[in-house]
């Protein structure tokens, strides 16, 4: 019975790709752009941060670390019901009008992903840092340019920390649910139902295949993603 | 060593290249922020233009399609308002709107609207529609209850529960359903916060589809609205059977609620009007049509045809069941609930 679903699946999430049926496309295109948009906020503050954390030594440094690896495994159901609870209009936050909009969602996204891309980042600067800024020192560089070239040297690192947290953030369900509400109205400027809220919902109205078509489509664009971001890796280094 | 090769290719000469990199990091981060700050503005914007209206719900209304796929449309069409549907089962539903995110509510369960309005979040309650739950089970019925009625039967369940032929699944999530279940048990002389820790009775705090697909695994006992285990059971999720379909009890009355605008700066004029075009005709009609091409029989039935009859079985039972006392009036809103409604309200007094 099992099989049946998942060939039932593969085989009409094939048909809703050829068909190129509008409703998938626009769920599809709204996944990437809410998490696409996470993925830009959380590398605005991720990379100094995760920047300052590899490179300097400073007091605090390990508490700040261990905060952020800590935060790592956070569950989305908890931080969803934080942000809804900070974004209702009762709520401290709720002047913002984020809840129930693909904003919310893109900005809890970037909350969760923050802590994958700091630990990252942090991490694969530190792996080469001092080794790269003596040598670079020995060979002439002033203080900034012996920075660039740690960076330089960690960037394939770099990378892997924004795919893995757009990874993450387009496969996430809890905020999504929490804060965008899988609202879908046809035609509608304002939807906010994604890949993941759009599963659920089938899952919850007993039509799988559907689920599954879309589960397909998400793992194809997390594998693409993968997929690209190793090429670029690989030409890099 | 490869980096060392590398290094010394590239000989470094000062420090103002290194900055003018840096300058373009800041420059890439300022656009950045741009593009984030853009499109907030571009959302507020479109926002502000497109009429909305939230309306926070029951999963029972909302896993049928009624709600997006035949009234957001219809609705859209002739107001030019959209509706935002948030489906979470009524409890959270009501939390929802108490919260301020919600501009009205589409419920069902009597006594958590009534503690909604005396808290002052609701007023302008109107009665739409109405459908029927079943206690739904294994096709063989282990516990022998096909055809009793709704207590006799829950008596039946706990009897044969208790010698371990039987099994019972409660949704025990606070929701409509939740609590119709909890009032019958109460009617069967039972305790729910009791009885739900006895070995056979499951409780899985989940919505109706995941419960009737665990009941379908576990061959168990449960309570269902029809809406949903008739979607279910079309599409071959499950195969349990209606075994108690009858009974005033079993009766499931779905209501709207308006926020009352003195708590929240909602659209209250918005709400209004959705209340008044869902028991307008054609607002019921759409309600009693919807499903009835795909399963042979509607999964709601329009309550204001009912009303306006002001006779006949599921007349009474709705005002039983579904109206509110004050003052001797039985009302579908009592007065002090109401706020500048320019719509009538179905009352009786008795």
């Amino acid at each position: 019975m099992a099989w049946e679903y998942v060939l039932e699946g593969i085989k009409q999430a094939i048909h809703l790709i050829i068909t190129a049926n509008p409703d998938v496309i626009e769920i599809t295109l709204r996944s990437i752009r809410v998490s696409g948009m996470a993925t830009l906020m959380a590398a605005l503050w991720s990379f100094p941060i995760g920047i300052a954390i590899g490179m300097y030594n400073f007091r605090g440094k390990n508490i700040l670390k261990g905060f952020f690896n800590g935060l790592l495994g956070i569950p989305t159901v908890v931080l969803g019901l934080i942000l809804y609870l900070l974004l209702v209009p009762s709520g401290p936050l709720g002047f913002l009008r984020l809840i129930y909009t693909e904003m919310g969602i893109s900005l809890g996204q970037s909350l969760l992903i923050t802590p994958i891309m700091i630990s990252f980042i942090a991490n694969s600067i530190e792996v080469v840092e001092k080794d790269i800024r003596e040598l670079a020192i020995t060979l002439g560089a002033g203080k900034l340019e012996a920075s660039l070239a740690v960076m330089r040297e960690a960037i394939s690192g770099i990378l892997l920390s924004v795919i893995a947290s757009f990874n993450r953030a387009i496969a996430e369900l809890g905020i999504a649910i929490m804060i965008g509400g899988n609202i879908f109205v046809k035609g509608s400027a304002l939807n906010t139902r994604v890949l993941t809220t759009a599963m659920q919902m089938y899952t919850a109205r007993g039509e799988i295949d559907m689920a599954l078509a879309l589960g397909i489509i998400l793992l194809s664009i997390v594998f693409a993603v993968s997929t690209i971001s190793n090429i670029i890796q690989s030409r890099l280094t | 060593m490869h980096i060392g090769d590398r290094m010394s290719s590239k000989p470094f000469i000062k420090d103002r290249k290194a900055i003018s990199q840096s300058a373009w990091l800041v420059i890439v981060a300022v656009l950045l922020a741009g593009v984030i700050g853009l499109s907030w503005y571009f959302q507020t914007a479109q926002q502000a233009e497109q009429r909305v209206l939230t309306i926070s719900t029951t999963t029972s209304l909302y896993d049928t399609g009624l709600l997006e796929n035949a009234i957001a449309p219809a609705f859209k069409e002739k107001t030019g308002i959209e509706l935002h549907f948030i489906p979470k089962g009524t409890g959270a539903a009501i939390q929802d709107a108490m919260n301020g995110a919600a501009d009205a509510i589409i419920v069902h369960a009597r006594s958590k609207e009534l503690d909604f309005m005396e808290k002052g979040y609701g007023v302008n309650r109107k009665v739409i529609a109405y459908n029927f739950f079943a206690i739904v089970g294994p096709e063989d019925d282990p516990a022998g209850i096909r055809g009793l009625s709704p207590v006799e039967a829950l008596k039946k369940i706990v009897e044969e529960g208790r010698k371990g032929n039987a099994i019972w699944v409660s949704r025990d999530d606070g929701s409509g359903t939740n609590t119709k279940e909890i009032a019958l048990w109460k009617k069967a002389g039972f305790n729910y916060s009791e009885i739900k820790n006895e070995p056979w009775f499951r409780c899985t705090g989940t919505g109706m589809g995941k419960t009737l697909n665990y009941c379908n695994n576990v061959r168990a006992y449960t309570l269902s609205d029809m809406g949903t285990y008739l979607k279910y059971r079309k599409d071959g999720l499950i195969d349990l059977d209606v075994l108690v379909d009858e009974g005033e009890e079993l009766i499931n009355i779905y209501s709207i609620i308006v926020v009352n605008p003195e708590k929240y700066n909602k659209d209250f004029d918005g709400a209004m009007q959705l209340a008044k075009w869902l028991v307008s005709e054609e607002g019921q009609k759409i309600i009693g049509e919807y499903g009835v091409e795909e399963y042979g029989r509607p999964l709601f039935y329009p309550a204001v045809e009912v009303l306006e009859k002001k006779s006949g079985d599921i007349y009474n039972w709705i005002v039983k069941y579904g109206f509110i006392e004050d003052n001797g009036v039985w009302s579908e809103c009592p007065e002090k609930y109401r706020y500048k409604a320019n719509i009538e309200f179905f009352e009786v007094k008795i």
